[in-house]
């Protein structure tokens, strides 16, 4: 991936503050949950960035944010240069087109009063353009079959399918207006093992065949390694660590990234004794009262007085910048060292 | 009126040779309108005490039905056990009388459920709640019943114990309601744990936590553990042995370096093989194809075989027993067996 061109899609300084308010009649902002704070990411053509975090990390807001089904308090979204964020109306329309969304819950995403062709072919109602009135029933058709299942299903309802199935049905509605990109929030957490593998497939065959690139969120590691061409790591609103899935996997430098990585269950009870694993202590802090300095400190054993008071960049770490190692990559912490978790 | 349940009413000791909890041929079905669905059709398990047995399946192969079979908390009607044993030290617990029934479970064998919300009741706090077993089981007062609650949540330690002791489960974050979950389940110092998906709802930094929690309790109070689950990291990190169920039976069984060294069965086989492995980046995962069964149709002879690569004639007629596996030379592989037709070609290659 020596020439990747322009990037597609281009995160600026993303910050995304839910105000908390107190009071009924005159209600007052007593503080924020500050759910995306200064988050910068870069998607190209063809890619996939996995986004991988905790629950409360702030992942899903980003998607949000992405899709424009939230407001962003600050910050840019470029798409193609133009700044999604500040669009309305027309021109908002037209790029929405291009960025479609997966969700994660194939139960709940789907309304059950609707047939699989009415689900699939309803973003054609909002963008006529795409297919004249008289083809959609073909144009569904062709979908079903994109995604593997018999086109014959078309007037079947929701409840009629199984959990891969019913996301193969959301996966075909992501495509019908033939993005560029898509949104993959938690994509097959819902699914059973063995129907996952058959899903993560069906995307990576559809990345190639349509060219798409994908944003994939999810909390497997394992799973986010296999489809990623790049991976970021996010902790209570703000990015750890960026960089290939071999940089983050081989090399992680940002002591959150090689708690998680070694958090991990692996499916090798070989490993099991000689493993070397970090337990980390207490659980996430609140998103509307962040630790001062760096986030992580409060659970990093590494964490120095230097951390509470300067938040750390997030950037090449000094020491590896002139290294032609996978450790010369893009961290957030003062004392990033790389340490290899997944082969110890 | 606080019940006095004498705890040397049940038999303590362990027999030699007679397993801690023996499950012997369970079937369990559902009743609907559609007919009868069969959640569970033969399953037979042990566990010995300080043993960790896993208990992998997908949703829908009855590996919970059992475990609510055992605790009888399985909803009877729909539920109805159609056959087999449950022994708890040898005793069927299926066919004694209620109140004996009563002794063992709760006293003896304690489970932890999934979701910790909502297996805990949000208007009592949870010193209250703790503090129950000990008030109904023991018959403490409600003053020395608070003081042993603050005690279990220490041992599972959650910080500041004292203070949070009559906090509600609202207010604590999801690994530490699933701590007390499963100091619930220690108070009575029970014989045999239960743990349904213990962590599954729990990210993955604090799923490290709490099954390194529950690995040293069962240490420390030699428990038998049954861990219900479908992940397979979780499994190989714990378990002694594995069970494998499929279609609410069990298709494989075996020591945990084993059946990963060499699974017997060619459904196993497939759970292993769809894991994304480092090696395989960039290439298309391996998925077994198709979908778990209906339980109200589950196919005739082997129940995987519409899935199968290997299927054959026989597989479509005969159910495959349980069979004991062995070396190509015919040595017995210890508490290995699989139903499969062909688990020799599985095996070997």
């Amino acid at each position: 991936m020596a020439d990747r061109g322009e990037p597609i899609l281009q995160v600026r300084n993303l910050v995304k503050h839910f105000p908390l308010t107190q009071g009924i009649l005159f209600k007052r902002q007593v503080g924020a949950v500050k759910a995306v704070d200064d988050v910068s990411f870069e998607l190209y053509q063809g890619e996939t960035l996995g986004i991988v975090g905790e629950s409360g990390c702030g992942k899903s807001t980003v998607a949000k944010l992405l899709m424009r089904l939230e407001q962003p308090t600050a910050g840019q979204i470029l798409y193609k240069g133009e700044d999604i964020a500040r669009l309305s109306g027309r021109a908002l329309k037209a790029v929405r087109r291009n960025i479609q969304m997966v969700f994660q819950d194939p139960y709940t995403s789907l309304n059950p009063r609707m047939t699989v062709g009415d689900i699939i072919g309803e973003p054609f109602d909002i963008h006529p353009e795409v297919a004249p009135k008289g083809d959609r029933r073909r144009k569904v058709r062709e979908l079903l079959d994109v995604v593997g299942l018999n086109p014959e299903y078309i007037n079947r309802y929701p409840h009629q399918f199984s959990g891969g199935q019913r996301q193969r049905i959301g996966i075909a509605r992501g495509l019908a207006l033939n993005p560029e990109i898509i949104v993959c929030d938690e994509p097959v957490s819902a699914l059973d093992v063995s129907v996952q593998a058959q899903v993560i497939n069906l995307m990576e065959r559809l990345q190639d065949e349509f060219e798409l690139s994908y944003l994939f969120i999810a909390h497997d590691l394992s799973i986010v390694r296999h489809i990623s061409d790049r991976v970021a790591v996010m902790y209570l609103g703000k990015l750890a660590e960026v960089g290939t899935d071999a940089q983050i996997y081989d090399h992680p430098t940002h002591p959150y990234t090689q708690a998680l990585l070694s958090a991990v269950p692996q499916p090798d009870p070989a490993a099991r004794a000689t493993r070397e694993r970090i337990i980390l202590t207490g659980d996430v802090p609140s998103p509307a009262n962040p630790p001062s300095g760096c986030r992580f400190r409060t659970r990093c054993w590494k964490a120095q007085d230097k951390c509470a008071k300067e938040v750390p960049l997030l950037a090449v770490p000094e020491r590896y910048r002139d290294s032609d190692s996978g450790a010369r990559h893009a961290s957030a912490c003062h004392f990033a060292e790389e340490k290899d978790i997944v082969h110890a | 009126m606080p019940i006095d349940m004498d705890k040397t009413d049940v038999t303590e000791a362990d027999t030699p040779g007679v397993p801690l909890l023996e499950v012997r041929d369970l079937h369990v079905e559902f009743r609907t309108r559609e007919g009868a669905a069969k959640a569970v059709n033969g399953v037979s398990y042990t566990v010995d005490a300080g043993e960790t047995l896993a208990v992998l399946g997908e949703s829908g192969s009855g590996k919970s039905v059992t475990a609510q079979t055992i605790m009888g908390i399985l909803d009877t009607p729909p539920g109805r056990i159609t056959g087999g044993e449950i022994l708890f030290r040898g005793e069927d617990m299926l066919t004694m009388s209620e109140e004996r029934r009563r002794t063992i479970r709760g006293d003896k064998i304690a489970m932890i459920f999934q979701d910790a919300l909502s297996a805990l009741n949000p208007v009592l706090s949870v010193g209250y709640q703790l503090g129950e077993m000990f008030r109904v089981h023991r018959g403490m007062s409600r003053k020395d019943a608070k003081a042993k609650a603050v005690e279990l949540m220490d041992r599972v330690r959650i910080p500041a114990a004292k203070e949070r002791v009559n906090d509600f489960p609202h207010q604590f974050s999801g690994g530490m309601r699933q701590r007390i979950m499963i100091a619930m389940a220690l108070a009575l110092e029970p014989d045999v744990i239960i743990a349904d998906e213990p962590t599954t709802a729990l990210d993955v930094t604090v799923q490290a936590q709490v099954m390194d929690l529950l690995a040293e309790l069962q240490r420390d109070f030699t428990m038998g553990l049954i861990l219900i689950t479908h992940d397979l990291g979780v499994v190989a990190d714990v378990a002694d042995k594995i069970a494998v169920m499929y279609a609410g039976r069990i298709v494989e069984s075996a020591p945990v370096e084993e059946l990963y060294k060499r699974p017997a069965h060619p459904y196993t086989k497939g759970l292993l093989d769809s894991i994304p492995r480092l090696d395989h980046k960039g290439k298309e995962l391996y998925a077994i194809k198709g979908l778990p069964p209906s339980l109200m149709a589950i196919p005739g002879g082997c129940a995987f075989n519409p899935r199968c690569a290997r299927a054959r004639d026989i597989c479509r007629t005969e159910v495959p027993p349980l069979a004991d596996v062995t070396e190509p030379d015919g040595t017995p592989i210890g508490g290995r067996s699989s139903a499969c037709h062909f688990w020799k070609e599985t095996i070997h290659g």
